[in-house]
């Protein structure tokens, strides 16, 4: 246990699977082999993800972090390798997803109650229970929204917070989140990030965000993976020592300025390398 | 507020306009009056034949025939389109003929069925049917084959089945291109029905009224058996649309 966290370094990349501190993981991930198109994006790839922490993925454009959360989810199948949760399969975990285009991941056709009430149908929960618990999660994240609304009906952010109630609502045992944010203007995505910071708080589930936001990776994360261009190796996988709740004044922090200057660093040298 | 109620009347400024230039095609003699009536002749005899008249009975022998060739298409070519849209290389190897019938005249196929199912309705219905029944089955199976992915991804993450993925979002998400075919395809069940009308062999419809005032030389009956026609075209397509717009709220949004 104690080697991981003081791997030597080879080259620019780490040899450690885990992040810095070398928490106990809860997604293992070993052996990943993807191609797409012809493009190697992960060759024999090794990920541990820690229990019980928030964890930003980070990397230059198209070296495959959506893809990394896409096969961990299943959503799309991997190549080569096995992936554990816990050591269980995925068929036996509950996981939450939450994707960048809440627009064509909400059902229109069902208002934002029926929406989140649907993932408890799926899961063969008695209406009338799943009905309690859609209100009980409701009432404990001080969710004020109309849920009698149908998706089209709210804005963009509200809808990504139905979007993020549906994912809860089953408590996962690990959540993902795909860009969640990038489709929102400045305000409402500060606004969500706070969100999505005090449901982490409060449930404490293992979180796992794809990012294209530096700023926000740092921001919401307890470890920031950092990735290399293909195929995908992890270039960093630093700590993010900051008391939470984190608010604006964690963004001057030095440690803080620091830290994001340190990924920005990797980040670089990732994306000038030829 | 006011130019508000202005712009609401001006769909009726057309239809003035058509009167107006009517009576003056009317009044001039442009056209010989034998074939173009005075529009208060054609509207009274439109009036007389919708309340309780010869042209009631066959406006309605008219709606039931479209109700049925539409029924009939939607029994068909509803679930044909789903089976054909969720598997997609079965619709390419298809697509040919069903685009190549799309585009045939279905009056072109009149004579035919008149063959296959001799004189009277059924021919009637089962050839509007024909024709309806591929513009649905075409866009229901490109509303299955276009669902978005994101939800269907969404839906399969949440732990749905295939049969659930189907049923609750596939199926959700093809209804509106499904409207739009109905909507196109009971426009078309319209025409044709018709056409059908006025061959050999019919009694009554407004085809056949029509087809039949303008053998008696009755301009005013065949205008109002046009008017009727369009009336009934226009109806059912507003009432396919507020159809739509309730069964389909989420529909453009």
């Amino acid at each position: 246990m104690t080697m991981n966290a003081i791997a030597p370094v080879i080259g620019p990349y780490r040899t450690a699977f885990g992040p810095d501190g070398n928490p106990p993981a809860h997604i293992t991930a070993r052996g990943l082999c993807k191609e797409f198109q012809g493009e190697v994006i992960y060759d024999n790839f090794n990920l541990d993800i820690p229990r019980g922490k928030f964890v930003s993925i980070f990397g230059p454009n198209g070296c495959g972090k959506s893809t990394l959360i896409n096969m961990i989810s299943g959503l799309v199948p991997v190549g080569k390798g096995d992936i554990l949760f816990g050591g269980k399969t995925l068929a036996d975990t509950r996981i939450g997803y939450v994707f960048q285009n809440y627009r064509e991941a909400l059902f229109p056709w069902m208002s934002a109650f029926e929406n989140i009430h649907y993932a408890l149908k799926l899961r063969n929960v008695a209406d009338a229970e799943a009905r309690e618990r859609v209100k009980a999660l409701v009432a404990r994240l001080g969710v004020k929204l109309d849920l009698s609304r149908y998706p089209y009906e709210l804005s963009g952010g509200q809808q990504q917070l139905v979007s993020i109630m549906r994912a809860l609502i089953v408590e996962p045992e690990v959540l993902f989140l795909d860009e969640p944010f990038s489709a929102l203007d400045y305000e409402m995505t500060l606004f969500m990030r706070d969100q999505l910071q005090r449901i982490f708080e409060e449930t404490g589930t293992t979180t796992v965000l794809v990012s294209h936001d530096l700023e926000e990776a740092v921001y919401l994360a307890d470890y920031v993976l950092l990735l290399s261009r293909r195929p995908g190796r992890i270039a960093d996988f630093p700590m993010v020592p900051l008391p939470r709740p984190r608010n604006d004044e964690t963004l001057s922090r030095p440690d803080f300025v620091d830290l994001k200057r340190h990924c920005l660093e990797i980040f670089q040298r990732e994306v000038r390398r030829p | 507020m006011r130019s508000e109620q202005f712009d609401k009347l001006l769909p009726g400024i057309g239809v003035l306009g058509l009167i107006l230039l009517w009576y003056i095609g009317y009044w001039t003699r442009i056209v010989d009056p034998v074939l173009l009536p005075s529009p208060d002749a054609a509207f009274i005899a439109l009036w007389k034949g919708m309340s309780g008249g010869r042209l009631l009975h066959d406006f309605f022998q008219t709606v039931i025939r479209t109700f049925a060739a539409i029924a009939v298409a939607s029994v068909v070519a509803i679930p044909l389109g789903i089976v054909l849209g969720a598997n997609e290389k079965l619709y390419r190897s298809v697509e040919f003929v069903v685009d190549f019938f799309r585009s045939t005249p279905a009056s072109a196929l009149f004579p035919l069925f008149l063959v296959i199912f001799g004189v009277g309705d059924a021919t009637k219905i089962y050839v509007a049917s024909f024709g309806a029944a591929l513009v649905i089955l075409f866009n229901v199976a490109y509303g299955v084959m276009n669902a978005r992915k994101t939800r269907i991804l969404a839906a399969r993450v949440m732990g749905a089945s295939r049969w659930q993925v189907m049923k609750d979002v596939i199926l959700m998400e093809s209804l509106p291109q499904t409207f739009v075919g109905l909507r196109n395809g009971v426009s078309l069940a319209l025409v044709i029905v018709v056409v059908a009308e006025m061959f050999i062999g019919s009694v009554d419809g407004l085809g056949h009224r029509v087809f039949e005032a303008q053998q008696l030389f009755n301009m005013p009956d065949m205008y109002a058996a046009i008017f009727a026609a369009g009336a009934l075209g226009y109806g059912l397509n507003i009432m396919f649309l507020l159809i739509e717009k309730s069964f389909v709220h989420w529909s453009g949004k």
